[in-house]
């Protein structure tokens, strides 16, 4: 491993607390009933009077998630009907057809979920209106769903004897369009400046040097990438993904977007802090996720730069030095290479962004158990935009539970009784996806439509499909790519995918629902306390255990078996 | 429910409209006005005429150039359809494919590198690339290939390693990223050059 890779980590933790601290305390803000930026509010308020909105009534868990799925539901529609019908469509100047019924589906589900999972090749199946209007619209607005139920989940965390936790239509208009929409649009600009495209005009044709005819696929590519990245969706417009140059031309750019993976979610917590004024409390869950973030890269980076038995043994120089970064370079692009790559492939899992610029399926045994243990967690460490702490508090609560049980007391939550209703909701939301993973990993590896998607035999082609059930049903995006599209997969993905994003998010309502109705007791000598270095080891602890222990059966079927076997 | 169902169809064409059209279409208007180049491709020209993107790997197999890595698209550096080759590190494909690519290295350099050896070959020149259109070789990968490019364009050495120099893209602000060797940059500036 080279000094210069180590570094590069090093300033990547450095510049991501630097700059979500202030970040969080700007969105704790916007999401103020006071907050008014001047004339955009008459913007704002226009917005509210065309979805016939009183601002100011706010919404029980309930009716906040009844307006969530509603809402998701008719934008599902959408999306479906112009992947269906882009043949017949505008902005189409590739002439490409409609989207397979059941690619369609997939996709649908995949992008309103925020997960981007992606069963086909952004450059020859999406025209542009599809990539532009259709996905990219949900890279914004599923990253809002997420953002707005998070504090409505706060909201619940934070008040007194209430029912009320919020108005759906003020969370997601403020988060699109006073922190999702600037950020993309200052991303965009910087990625475009260093040569991602951004036109409608189509394909270019090439004769190269030698006279062969080149293919160069193009199009609104830059404000995708800014949104894909900042909105942990992940999905790219290219098949390769930020692998492509077009996406990611270099180390700058990869640098900017592999912060702008986990910018928002390491922000929330921030924002948390300011919302339920317990600062000291939000830094703590900050070092539990960053304590794990940083187990991961400990991980994956040297065993990247390790390379696989393969590589090793046929000879060639694999060695970091002199020209070239060496290691696993296979899937790998040269301006990224190994420490770079590693990085982001831990990022992008520790949230459920999902993008990727290399490809996990030629990661090393080790390499790759990292990313996908990290979304068996949960995707909890910094994890998508709200839902990454809003999953979080359910282990904060599963935590706090145990620790009461420890010292023979009803364990208390930042002044709130933690009774077994409670627990019920943060049990079903920190279990549930975990229980369905295996469920489905296990369906699709005895049956014989499942095996047709596996492309690697062995413990990888295992890995391969305990991957995608795992991204997708942790809403992450992220492939072993050789996992191929079949009907059937697409079927199982799209249940994986809804169950996936709703059974959590609805959890985490009625837990605050049910915390928002309850009296804050005062501090006394017998509550745990939350804002000290016990509560960070017994919260890494708690995760280790339930979800570490949950996936440890199947790690061991296959990236461990790989890994030790070879 | 019924006034759910309302609000979110309003919202959903309010939203496609603007954040799907209005926002995109201006920004596009922007880059075109502000980064054509990039905006387009970043397509280089030569006589009028497109012969590729700075930003995408083409098929070289002339001795008389450098060749990029291996790449899993079909046909290979088909940049309209990346891909990876998306090979477990254990695959036996991968292990024959590298071998493969090694020999072939090898057969194609020796005459040019008395002693060469397998071990003196760059992994990054035998694996695929993970978009199937890296533009970069390593420097090591392209120090390996100058002898060879020297002399069948009887060049001197030097200037062989002169253009490999000013056609690497170094760490951008001096730290982010690894440095590569733009080849379809580094093959013009041959051609400008001559031989061969």
């Amino acid at each position: 491993m080279s000094g210069q890779g180590i570094a590069q980590v090093l300033v990547y933790a450095g510049v991501l607390i630097a700059l979500s601290y202030p970040l969080g305390l700007y969105m704790a803000r916007v999401y103020a009933p006071g907050f008014r930026p001047g004339w955009l509010s008459s913007l704002e308020n226009g917005f509210y009077r065309l979805v016939r909105t009183d601002p100011a009534k706010e919404q029980d868990w309930k009716s906040y998630s009844k307006t969530v799925i509603v809402f998701t539901v008719v934008f599902f529609g959408l999306l479906y009907a112009i992947q269906r019908l882009q043949g017949h469509l505008f902005l189409n100047p590739d002439n490409l057809k409609g989207v397979p019924a059941h690619i369609a589906l997939n996709t649908t589900a995949s992008f309103t979920t925020n997960t981007n999972w992606q069963y086909y090749g952004g450059e020859y199946t999406m025209s542009y209106l599809t990539q532009m209007a259709g996905l990219a619209v949900q890279q914004f607005v599923s990253a809002a769903v997420g953002m707005a139920v998070l504090v409505a989940v706060i909201r619940g965390l934070s008040r007194r004897t209430a029912s009320e936790l919020g108005n759906f239509w003020v969370d997601l208009y403020r988060s699109t369009v006073y922190i999702l929409l600037p950020l993309a649009l200052v991303l965009g600009v910087i990625l475009l400046s260093q040569g991602v495209p951004q036109t409608f005009s189509g394909h270019a044709t090439a004769t190269t040097l030698e006279g062969a005819a080149q293919t160069i696929a193009r199009g609104p590519v830059a404000l995708m990438i800014a949104i894909k990245q900042l909105g942990t969706n992940g999905g790219g417009f290219y098949n390769s993904n930020s692998a492509v140059p077009f996406e990611n031309p270099n180390g700058l750019t990869n640098f900017l977007e592999v912060i702008a993976i986990l910018l928002i979610p390491a922000s929330q917590v921030f924002m948390f802090g300011k919302m339920v004024l317990a600062r000291r409390h939000a830094w703590m869950v900050f070092a539990a996720m960053f304590a794990v973030f940083a187990l991961g890269v400990a991980v994956a980076l040297p065993s990247e730069q390790h390379g696989s038995q393969v590589l090793r043994s046929s000879g060639v120089n694999i060695t970091q030095g002199h020209g070239q970064s060496g290691g696993n370079m296979s899937d790998k692009e040269v301006r990224f290479g190994i420490a770079n790559t590693a990085l982001w492939s831990t990022a992008t899992t520790d949230a459920s962004n999902g993008s990727v610029n290399g490809g996990h399926d030629a990661l090393t045994a080790f390499g790759g158990a990292v990313p996908l243990v990290n979304m068996f967690f949960g995707e909890v460490v910094f994890g998508g935009v709200g839902s990454g702490l809003y999953g979080m508090f359910f282990y904060i609560v599963i935590a706090v539970f145990i620790a009461g049980l420890m010292v023979g007391r009803t364990p208390e939550y930042l002044g709130k009784r933690i009774e077994a209703r409670e627990i019920k909701y943060a049990a079903v939301g920190a279990l549930f996806v975990p229980t369905m993973v295996l469920t489905l990993t296990a369906l699709s590896v005895v049956t014989a439509s499942g095996l047709a998607s596996v492309f690697n035999s062995g413990a990888h082609g295992f890995t391969e499909a305990l991957y995608a059930y795992t991204s997708q049903a942790n809403n992450n995006g992220s492939a072993f790519a050789g996992y191929g599209a079949t009907n059937f997969s697409a079927e199982l993905g799209t249940v994986a995918l809804m169950l996936g994003r709703f059974a959590p998010l609805v959890a985490a309502l009625a837990l605050a629902g049910s915390l928002a109705g309850k009296k804050t007791a005062p501090v006394s000598a017998g509550t745990f306390r939350t804002d000290g270095p016990t509560f960070v080891v017994l919260l890494v602890g708690v995760i280790l255990l339930t979800a570490g222990l949950m996936v440890f059966p199947a790690l061991t079927l296959g990236p461990v078996v790989e890994g030790l076997t070879h | 429910m019924l006034r759910d169902l309302k609000s979110s169809l309003i919202a959903v064409v309010v939203l496609t409209l603007a954040l799907g059209l209005a926002v995109p279409a201006a920004f596009t208007g922007f880059a075109q006005i502000a980064f054509s180049s990039q905006a387009n491709g970043s397509l280089i020209t030569v006589d009028g005429k497109v012969v590729g993107s700075r930003l995408a790997a083409q098929a070289f197999s002339k001795p008389k150039y450098f060749h990029p890595r291996p790449s899993a698209t079909a046909p290979a550096y088909n940049a309209g359809a990346t891909t990876f080759a998306n090979l477990g590190p254990t695959n036996p494909d991968l292990a024959k494919n590298v071998r493969t690519a090694a020999r072939a290295i090898l057969k194609l350099e020796r005459p040019f590198n008395p002693g060469l050896t397998i071990g003196d070959v760059p992994v990054d020149a035998v694996t695929t690339s993970g978009s199937g259109i890296d533009p970069d070789i390593t420097p090591a990968n392209a120090a390996l290939q100058s002898r060879r490019v020297a002399a069948v364009r009887h060049l001197p050495l030097t200037a062989v390693q002169r253009l490999i120099d000013e056609n690497t893209d170094g760490r951008s602000l001096r730290f982010f990223g690894e440095p590569g060797v733009n080849v379809l940059k580094l093959n013009l500036a041959l051609d400008r050059l001559g031989g061969g």
